[in-house]
């Protein structure tokens, strides 16, 4: 129904050309709608008096606690981490900062499960609370720490010039004038953190500290399908969408643009002096932590573990099939979003953005939800599509729309709409206009996109365990299996080809980050 | 009008954006060459034991199978959900309540007469909708550094008492423990059962899985745990790396803790190749299938066509576990006692 009166409001203002786009991007997000739908419509059916009996419970308690203590203090920690982090490489003259700037974003190369794998295959030790916070705090702060850096990169020194020439000491310098400036970045990218810790399985399984998403695993395994794994996923949703709301919010309100010509000079950067050692210790115990342990460890499972083997057969099977998935997901989530992207940057006004907004809601959810959703959603209404590869790419596109939506915005905000005017004028028709002109101008946009799809999906776990088609194994299923049997030896190889494949990736958006804020 | 257009444009784009690489089905019509038949096996058995399996199967007979690898109650769950549309052919698990699960919702075609012969009463279910092909001990694993062979329970249900508080693992969310849990179910009734899971909520350390317990009560993490025999003598037979300080304690004789676990094959109603489907489970519990698993590293216990166990074990004729009848091991009570008591 939405989406019909959505299509006859474009009709009345605009010809028939954005009506074609507009109803491919409801389509959009009316596919990324459909988790959210799954749940909402299945708590409703099941009525108060069952949701009451699944959900008031002492283990649903232990859940929200576990689940609330680990967010709480993961996302301080990610928050100061990545804001000291960034402050020192961007705002200092610590030695080494851009190899330093690298390193510190790389860890986002090492899937979280594959980190968890390497803290507790060395050490027990880390197994619980305190080993959650650890190990996903040292996963996750890079994403406090790209925008950080880059926000610090893009500011003008000339405010805090002003407030120095005010009196203020550098302290307060720092806390009344650079702090709220960066306030966006810190809290989008904590508030990032936050959705990732929800959404977080194999990290966390692994350390044997049960949280939402785990508990609803046990239930698929107990149960498949069952009502009391979709009542728990209501709450993760719940919890998904307060934190969404949050970030949009954020994001929509503050703005701290720079007007007038010209270009902001350089920060003069505070020299560390004496206190240099301890800041180069510091950043080096980040990077040790977050990046030597993990691969230290690959390294030695590798070398010594007793079941370790190459099955090399195996391997390349992996690897061609995660990238066959890589680069179809990439492809089919690039050109979902187009319609989208174009939406939003070309006809800007409340349906593009509610269109873009729902587009976001299906990547808040966890994979365990979207892979649910579509399982139970396909048996009963596409049962053509049930186990086929096509339901992993829709999960995939459901999950990782937004990556590509915002590559494809910033591209079509720098594309001159007045170009497809003009060849519009000349006498070209709307596909014509598309393919020989908007399309070439926005293909780095295109790249960008499909390139960070590709690397979230070369490591989705949760919900290809959940979705893959018989006989499909990809990179992330090997390693689960085998690191599930404790064969940590056996799971060395696939982990260490998920971050070898990351890698180059990660590389990039630590360069992209900085030239495009 | 211009509603149904647009209705009718979204499907085709929905379509279009989700068919683009959809992989077909293997289609094969019934009685033609069995080489040209592909069966599904909806497997919840270790992987490498089932691919040793249908390996050997495939050798045989032509017939090639592909497996969809999963959990007991996972599969047993998505079978269900699946109904007629199903592409399993057959179904095997490492525990009976998930076979049972399936067989409540009349999911089997009924196990061929002659494979029925192969298979001991004891290990099928009396009507005979699947058999079982393999077995599995319960066993107490402990760390004598920490638990002094004297202070050994006697018998499963005394873990619920306040003195084992913390002091032993056990792997609830995996099928292998809720397997015990339906045999102290069988045995000891729903209003015992649940107090007893009471008592290991507040007890027991859980952990993702029978290998991760071995693995911390060899660390000395824990004193002990609840798991299954093989997974210690398979490590023994490697190299010892996690279990070389443990050692296995069996539960009294007849306790609900010296239950034995039927592994179970059965052929799906909705198979689409019933007679390939009876030939594999005829293979699994045939001599040939039998001696397999007898040989291979798996070290589950070979229980059909007279093959003995694996020379490693101890013989099956020594284990005196609880008679408990196969049908009445209950998947989905269990889970709701489990639930009931925040284990789950």
């Amino acid at each position: 129904m939405t989406v019909t009166s959505l299509a006859r409001r474009w009709g009345a203002r605009t010809s028939g050309y954005p009506v074609a786009v507009a109803v491919t991007a409801a389509a959009v997000a009316a596919l990324t709608l459909i988790p959210l739908g799954y749940v909402a419509w299945f708590a409703v059916g099941e009525g108060w008096h069952a949701a009451y009996q699944q959900l008031v419970r002492p283990r649903v308690g232990e859940l929200l606690w576990n689940t609330a203590r680990l967010a709480v203090a993961a996302m301080t920690a990610s928050a100061v981490l990545g804001t000291a982090a960034a402050w020192l490489t961007e705002r200092t003259d610590l030695p080494g900062r851009r190899v330093w700037h690298v390193l510190l974003a790389v860890p986002l190369a090492v899937p979280a499960f594959v980190n968890s794998f390497g803290w507790v295959s060395l050490s027990p030790a880390v197994e619980g609370y305190g080993g959650a916070v650890l190990v996903v705090t040292l996963s996750y702060y890079p994403l406090v720490y790209l925008p950080a850096a880059a926000t610090l990169r893009g500011l003008d020194p000339a405010l805090e010039d002003t407030a120095r020439a005010l009196g203020l000491s550098p302290t307060r310098v720092f806390l009344r004038v650079v702090v709220p400036q960066l306030r966006p970045a810190i809290l989008g990218g904590t508030l990032l953190v936050g959705l990732h810790l929800l959404a977080e399985f194999g990290a966390l399984q692994m350390l044997r500290f049960p949280t939402f998403t785990t508990a609803i695993y046990d239930q698929y395994q107990a149960t498949f399908n069952g009502p009391t794994a979709t009542m728990l996923g209501s709450v993760l949703v719940v919890a998904c969408l307060l934190l969404l709301v949050a970030e949009l919010r954020l994001r929509g309100r503050v703005r701290h643009a720079r007007l007038g010509p010209g270009s902001a000079r350089r920060a003069t950067p505070v020299r560390l002096g004496r206190r240099a050692p301890v800041a180069l210790t510091a950043v080096a115990g980040i990077v040790v932590l977050a990046l030597g342990v993990p691969l230290a460890s690959l390294a030695y499972w590798l070398v010594t573990g007793t079941s370790t083997r190459f099955p090399v057969a195996d391997l390349t099977a992996a690897t061609v099939t995660t990238l066959g998935l890589g680069v179809a997901g990439a492809a089919v989530t690039v050109t979902l979003a187009l319609p989208v992207a174009w939406l939003t940057a070309r006809r800007p006004g409340r349906t593009s953005t509610a269109i873009e907004r729902a587009s976001y809601f299906g990547s808040a959810l966890p994979g365990i939800i979207v892979a649910l959703a579509l399982i139970t959603v396909c048996i009963r209404h596409v049962p053509a599509l049930y186990q086929t590869t096509a339901m992993l790419l829709a999960a995939y596109a459901i999950l990782f729309m937004p990556r590509a939506v915002v590559s494809l915005r910033a591209a079509l905000a720098h594309a001159p709409p007045h170009l497809d005017d003009a060849a519009r004028a000349l006498g070209s028709g709307p596909l014509t206009v598309a393919v020989r002109v908007t399309l070439p101008l926005i293909a780095p946009g295109i790249g960008a996109g499909a390139a960070l799809v590709f690397l979230a999906i070369t490591t989705e776990l949760t919900s290809t365990l959940l979705l893959a088609p018989i006989g499909t194994a990809t990179l992330a299923t090997q390693f689960w299996a085998n690191s599930d049997a404790v064969a940590y030896g056996g799971a060395a190889p696939y982990a260490a080809l998920m971050v070898i494949l990351s890698a180059p990736m990660a590389y990039l958006l630590t360069q992209t980050t900085g030239r495009i804020r | 009008m211009r509603g149904a257009r647009a209705l009718a444009g979204i499907a085709a784009i929905t379509l279009l954006a989700t068919t683009g690489c959809s992989t077909s089905e293997p289609t094969t019509e019934a009685g033609t060459d069995p080489s040209d038949v592909t069966l599904t096996l909806y497997n919840a058995q270790h992987v490498d034991l089932a691919e040793a399996m249908v390996k050997d199967f495939t050798a045989q007979t032509g017939i090639k199978v592909q497996l969809r690898n999963g959990k007991d109650f996972e599969l047993a769950n998505q079978i269900v959900a699946e109904g007629a549309a199903s592409p399993a052919d057959v179904f095997i698990t490492e525990n009976s309540p998930a076979m049972s699960l399936v067989a409540a919702k009349s999911g089997f075609a009924t196990v061929d007469p002659d494979t029925q012969r192969q298979v001991p009463a004891r290990f099928t279910p009396p009507d005979k909708s699947w058999v079982g092909f393999a077995a599995r001990q319960t066993v107490f694993v402990y760390n004598p550094s920490l638990l002094p062979a004297a202070q050994l329970p006697t018998s499963l249900l005394d873990l619920a008492k306040p003195e084992w508080k913390g002091r032993y693992g056990i792997a609830a969310a995996g099928a292998d423990f809720q397997a015990i849990v339906s045999a102290v179910l069988a045995l000891q009734g729903p209003e015992q059962t649940s107090a007893w899971l009471t008592g290991l909520k507040t007890n027991a350390k859980i952990y993702p899985g029978n290998g991760a317990i071995l693995k911390a009560v060899n660390a000395g993490e824990i004193p002990a745990g609840v798991i299954y025999h093989y997974y210690w003598y398979k490590d023994r037979a490697e190299s010892g790396a996690n279990s070389s300080k443990t050692e296995l304690h069996l539960f009294d004789a007849k306790d609900p803790g010296a239950f034995l676990s039927v592994s179970g094959a059965g052929v799906l109603k909705s198979s689409k190749h019933p007679k390939e489907a009876q030939q594999l489970v005829a293979y699994l519990t045939g001599a040939k299938g039998q001696q397999i698993l007898s040989d291979s590293t798996a070290l589950e216990y070979s229980i059909a066509s007279d093959v003995p166990a694996n020379a490693k074990l101890k013989p099956l004729s020594e284990l005196s576990p609880p008679d408990v009848d196969l049908s009445r091991l209950n998947g989905p009570e269990v889970i709701a006692l489990m639930q009931k008591a925040g284990l789950l």
